[in-house]
């Protein structure tokens, strides 16, 4: 099917906003947008970031997961309290597979789910008691622990608990960091506020813990990794890149990271952002405290990475700019090979994502080094500067949509009939059943890295698998399929 | 009475972010930009407009400053 034009794309976007009730039309209507690469400012065609109506289907989370399931989780050597109910600690434990080195339970706990387990009692009388007794429990049994963040779960805010007064004096009695997080679910629109919360406590409690400590030796090449969360091994495919080109990453934020890698954060020369949407408050603080310049860069296909190497490497000397460009040529051969295999089998294929943080708009590169052409994207929990970055990248006439409903998304797909959806675990089963093909794009279906040159060969493997597996074409049971033929041969006849 | 921070961007020109409405804006004018004093009306490519009184020396960039709602 070719390309919608202009008209049939806003036609399609009426259509489907005809079954809500004239309110809720109304608000929808703003968040759905046809995407005109030549408009500057993305407030003027989609507005972001708002509470979704009740009664959709969003795909939403919440401040809890945007703190304890993105930037706070993947840091490795400190153990992170799901302070409240056990559920919301157990249902997104280890969800995000941000890979680490080290030993679970010794000095890693990534992977494990610390909770205060809230019953009755506690909400009646509070749970400070118990938070200083499970600190002391931790102490005592995972000594090799760096630290402790308390990541308040709804109850908290709602009965009023003082974690900040048991944070401190819980700090000074283990002398080790402890971190209270206020990123209580019910706080904000979405998982978004909950980054912004988690920003602000590291910067808080964290990023000032070395100041006026010079014993660290620096280098005029080192950098930091920000917002990128090992998802796949997705950190380690983007760091080795950096080394090979003469930088040193001193610190990954916060995949595979430690504490003591964002104590030591404020020491280096550049800050490299990834996730801008969920990393950038902490940039931006940097830049003003310690004069760190930040950028943001992407490790998704060829292009956009050479694009990439060479923005960062004009941050420093021509040493680095010459070694770019050689890490650029030693790996040339590598994803050319890529590209000619897998670009004949995906060639014009079209996509439609709906993601959160970056992908939308950080994956359109990798997919068009494929000869594949992004139709619609669209984010779960984008601000309006995400939207601004996202239009450049966009094709004319393509569909943008902000935190799609679920109803929203099905009655898209039922008429761009994309080739591939990249999107969450919620969507997968949907769409499969409905014949398209599906790539869970959170999590890389359980694959990954994606980032780098190395994750490029991955990506564009688990594409084509996907996309060419031959079960697309037997999704009819074979009695049907042969009903459908007799019915048109009996149409015929007649 | 918003908390700004002032940033510059790749290509020189000056942001002007609010994190609390998290918008990000670029600075189109600034009434008084002199080696020994910047301040004043402060208008956006959006058209809005802002006021500070005029600093002296100059701050340095990034940093944050405190700005008023100019006059529409």
């Amino acid at each position: 099917m070719a390309a919608l034009t202009r008209e049939e794309t806003m036609d399609l976007i009426a259509e489907v906003l005809e079954v809500y009730p004239e309110k809720a039309k109304k608000d929808r209507a703003k968040h759905l947008a046809v995407n005109d690469p030549s408009v500057e400012q993305s407030k003027k065609c989609i507005t972001s970031n708002r509470k979704s109506q009740p009664g959709v289907m969003t795909i939403r989370g919440c401040a809890y997961a945007g703190s304890k399931g993105v930037v706070w989780g993947p840091i490795k050597d400190m153990v992170h309290i799901s302070h409240g109910p056990v559920g919301c600690g157990q249902y997104s434990r280890a969800g995000r597979r941000n890979y680490y080195v080290g030993v679970t339970g010794i000095n890693t706990f990534g992977t494990m789910n610390f909770t205060s387990d809230f019953q009755e009692k506690d909400i009646v009388f509070g749970g400070d008691k118990k938070l200083d007794k499970l600190i002391t429990e931790i102490e005592q049994l995972f000594p090799l622990s760096k630290g402790v963040s308390i990541q308040s779960e709804c109850p908290i805010g709602l009965i009023g608990d003082d974690i900040e007064a048991v944070a401190k004096k819980k700090s000074k009695e283990l002398d080790k960091p402890v971190v209270p997080v206020r990123c209580e679910g019910f706080r904000g629109v979405s998982q978004s506020l909950g980054h912004h919360i988690a920003n602000d406590s590291i910067r808080d409690w964290v990023i000032g813990n070395r100041d006026g400590d010079d014993s660290f030796q620096t280098t005029p090449y080192d950098v930091a990794v920000i917002g990128d969360y090992n998802i796949g091994g997705d950190a380690w495919a983007s760091r080795i890149l950096l080394e090979e080109m003469g930088l040193r990453v001193v610190a990954q934020w916060s995949g595979d990271g430690t504490l003591s890698e964002m104590e030591l954060t404020p020491k280096v020369k550049l800050n490299l952002i990834h996730c801008y949407r969920s990393m950038n408050y902490i940039s931006r603080h940097m830049e003003e405290k310690y004069g760190i310049p930040w950028m943001e860069y992407n490790f998704f296909g060829p292009t956009k990475i050479a694009e990439s190497l060479r923005k960062i490497a004009a941050f420093f000397d021509e040493t680095i700019q010459a070694n770019a460009e050689r890490v650029i040529e030693q790996y040339k051969a590598e994803y050319d090979a890529v590209i000619a295999k897998y670009r004949p089998r995906l060639e014009g294929k079209r996509v439609m994502l709906y993601v959160g943080g970056l992908r939308p708009r950080h994956v359109i590169g990798a997919y068009e080094d494929l000869g594949m052409e992004v139709v619609g994207t669209g984010y779960e929990f984008a601000h309006n500067d995400d939207y601004d970055r996202t239009i450049k990248e966009m094709g004319d006439s393509t569909l943008i949509y902000d935190d799609v409903t679920g109803y929203e998304f099905e009655e898209f797909v039922k008429r761009i009939k994309p080739d591939l959806i990249g999107s969450g675990i919620k969507e997968k089963y949907i769409f499969q059943k409905m014949g398209i093909p599906f790539r869970q794009m959170h999590s890389w279906d359980y694959s990954g890295p994606y980032h780098g040159y190395d994750g490029f060969a991955i990506f564009a493997r688990d594409m084509d698998m996907t996309i060419n597996n031959p079960c697309w074409g037997k999704l009819k049971a074979p009695w049907l399929a042969d009903q459908s033929a007799d019915d048109v041969a009996v149409a015929a006849s007649a | 009475m918003p908390n700004v921070m002032i940033r510059k961007s790749e290509s020189g020109d000056l942001l002007f972010y609010v994190a609390k409405k998290d918008m990000e804006e670029t600075i189109a004018s600034v009434e008084t930009d002199t080696p020994d004093s910047w301040g004043g009306e402060v208008e956006l490519t959006d058209g809005s407009k802002w006021y500070i009184d005029p600093i002296s020396p100059p701050p340095a960039f990034p940093t944050t400053l405190r700005f008023k709602r100019g006059a529409e």
